[in-house]
């Protein structure tokens, strides 16, 4: 900004910006905001450059290179991806588990959400109370609730095991059996099922009961209210809580960590999943460009899987106000 | 009076009303016996002598209450070091999760600004990118400039705005109208002014929520103090833990009291702030759609 020499000409300064005008002297509110706001989100965008773009960038140049954080970086072409699908034997592993875990965890949290949200809108007497309940464990995360889940999945004396045998089922050995593993952290994810609910809740408010109404003047019963109402209401809402908790899923890192005695993968590696696969490489033994090359596949397939998601979406997310788009 | 013609009693719409509500609440009784079991297993294991915990068939009341088990596993571990060190770094991340991101939060909601419109696209877009890959990456970066076995690599990025958290607030400012700021600016305030004065106390609600969910975060992350922490004088209470349960193996009446001490905090917290839980979530999902 320019500094005036005398009171007066700030003065006429200060008027002429008064009146909205735009002397050379002074700059426009047009180029003032447009200054002022990225001044405003320039946190964000230091955040972005630094701590995403500029990150993304790196590793994929370090994908190509045998890089280990002391060595210097050797340009060795596709060497890190073949590897991948060649020698490490450990890597297919590693994909298989992930792959298994998110095939089953996305639709069985996301139906388990709709489902307790469907519950929990119904006017029923201490509603405030369940809702409180049931969301309680969504917020409960962290190392403490693993311990908490691998005391209550202890084959002999734990609660899931004394529970079954109340039915007469012999539990199996969850985090002992590599059969089981998996399932032991599906069962641990659907404990948290409440905090997915809290979002259809909040959609499943905004449904506006004339159409129930209208549907119940045509006979129509639970079911098909629930199918045809229902559902399409909260679709937007249902293709969010997909894309982002494939996304989540996808990730899966700190339960195997810490299930696993400090990742070791668990019996017969049936914990090992891709991020942990990912750090063992990066962090163990500091294999930082096959390590980038991973992340860079996880990249590439979480994104393909994101737009395939999307296409998807379009034909069967219902918005209101029409503009299906 | 009743004619012939009327429906018997168990076909009226409000018995059916009733008998749809008696199952609800049957279900839903029933799925919070499941829900709060292991939060009951937890407290009581805690406080039970390892030769209780051993027993078969397990007990669900301990026979004799062992509140010596918190105060022995508390002393065998710096846990008063860790929770110190723990909530510094969920304090300083709240700081700047809530002032960076409303600010930033302010000008996508209210400024208008050249390439406003396709940056905010690419805030949205960064969430839907895995934080995995930009992981190794940064620890490069972080340990290049000399921040490893520092807390600056658990700080410094909340300080520089989160594509959730600028989400969120930008949704609740937009609600929020133009009038108000235009007067403001007639009467010569300028932006800063009217982030403080104006937006700040009226986004109060949703400000909350981002503390909450910050703070939360900061308190239960595991993956950053394990990247970035070395000394055991500097750990947080996830990483401690994760170290105790080394010391005490299987010691689980050690183990699940620390465990009830390391997510009392947060549950104290949601109970205190339970509105604002719902009310962030709220924001975030019903503007989606």
């Amino acid at each position: 900004m320019k500094s005036y020499e005398t009171p007066i000409e700030r003065r006429r300064a200060a008027l002429a910006n008064k009146q909205g005008m735009t002397s050379n002297r002074r700059i426009s509110r047009k180029t003032r905001d447009n200054i002022i706001g990225y001044l405003f989100i320039s946190p964000w965008i230091i955040g972005f450059l630094g701590l995403t773009l500029g990150p993304l960038l790196f590793s994929l140049f370090a994908s190509f290179t045998d890089y280990n954080i002391t060595s210097k970086m050797n340009f060795i072409g596709f060497d890190n991806f073949k590897r991948m699908f060649t020698i490490d034997d450990l890597f297919k592993t590693s994909l298989w588990n992930t792959l298994f875990y998110v095939i089953f965890s996305v639709p069985l949290t996301t139906a388990g959400a709709i489902f307790l949200s469907v519950l929990l809108n119904q006017k029923v007497k201490g509603m405030k109370f369940f809702r409180t309940l049931y969301y309680l464990p969504a917020i409960l995360s962290g190392v403490a609730v693993y311990f908490l889940w691998m005391q209550l999945l202890s084959p002999s004396t734990g609660l899931v095991n004394t529970f079954l045998a109340w039915f007469g089922i012999e539990g199996p050995a969850w985090l002992f059996d590599p059969e089981w593993t998996k399932p032991a952290l599906l069962l641990m994810k659907m404990w948290s099922v409440g905090g997915g609910m809290l979002l259809y809740l909040a959609s499943l408010q905004g449904v506006s009961n004339s159409l129930y109404e209208a549907a119940d003047l045509d006979g129509a019963d639970v079911i098909q209210k629930f199918f045809h109402i229902t559902l399409p209401m909260i679709s937007p809402i249902i293709f969010f809580d997909v894309l982002t908790s494939t996304i989540g899923s996808f990730q899966i890192f700190q339960e195997a960590y810490v299930m696993t005695e400090n990742g070791s993968g668990g019996p017969g590696n049936s914990l090992l999943f891709y991020n942990l696969h990912m750090w063992n490489n990066a962090f163990e033994v500091f294999d930082m460009g096959y390590a980038s090359a991973m992340a860079w596949l996880l990249f590439i397939v979480v994104m393909i899987l994101t737009i395939i998601n999307m296409k998807i979406g379009k034909k069967w997310v219902y918005y209101e106000g029409g503009d299906n788009k | 009076m009743r004619t012939a013609a009327a429906p018997k009693f168990y076909e009226t719409k409000k018995f059916k009303d009733r008998l749809k509500q008696m199952l609800v609440f049957i279900v839903l009784l029933a799925g919070s016996v499941l829900v709060i079991s292991p939060l009951w297993w937890m407290i009581s294991t805690s406080l039970k002598s390892p030769a209780e915990i051993a027993q078969y068939p397990p007990t669900f009341v301990p026979k004799e209450i062992h509140f010596s088990n918190y105060v022995k596993a508390w002393q065998t571990a710096p846990f008063t070091r860790w929770a110190m060190n723990t909530f510094f770094i969920a304090f300083c991340g709240m700081v700047g999760s809530v002032i960076v991101n409303s600010l930033v939060a302010y000008a996508f909601a209210k400024i208008r600004f050249k390439g406003r419109s396709f940056l905010f696209m690419v805030v949205l877009s960064t969430m839907l990118i895995p934080g995995f890959v930009t992981m190794v990456p940064q620890y490069i970066l972080f340990s290049k400039l000399g921040w490893v076995n520092t807390y600056l690599p658990l700080i410094v990025p909340a300080f520089l705005g989160s594509a959730f958290f600028i989400f969120l607030l930008r949704q609740f400012m937009m609600t929020i109208p133009n009038e108000l700021i235009e007067a403001a600016v007639l009467d010569g305030a300028n932006h800063i002014q009217i982030w403080w004065h104006i937006m700040l106390p009226l986004t109060k609600p949703a400000l909350i929520a981002v503390a909450i969910f910050s703070f939360n975060g900061a308190w239960n992350d595991l993956l950053g103090p394990l990247l970035y922490l070395n000394d055991e004088s500097l750990y947080t209470l996830q990483i401690g833990l994760q170290t105790f349960k080394g010391t005490v193996q299987t010691q689980w009446h050690y183990l699940m009291a620390m465990s009830v001490m390391v997510l009392l905090p947060v549950v104290l917290l949601f109970f205190f702030f339970q509105k604002h839980f719902i009310e962030g979530s709220n924001i975030a999902s019903g503007t989606k759609g």
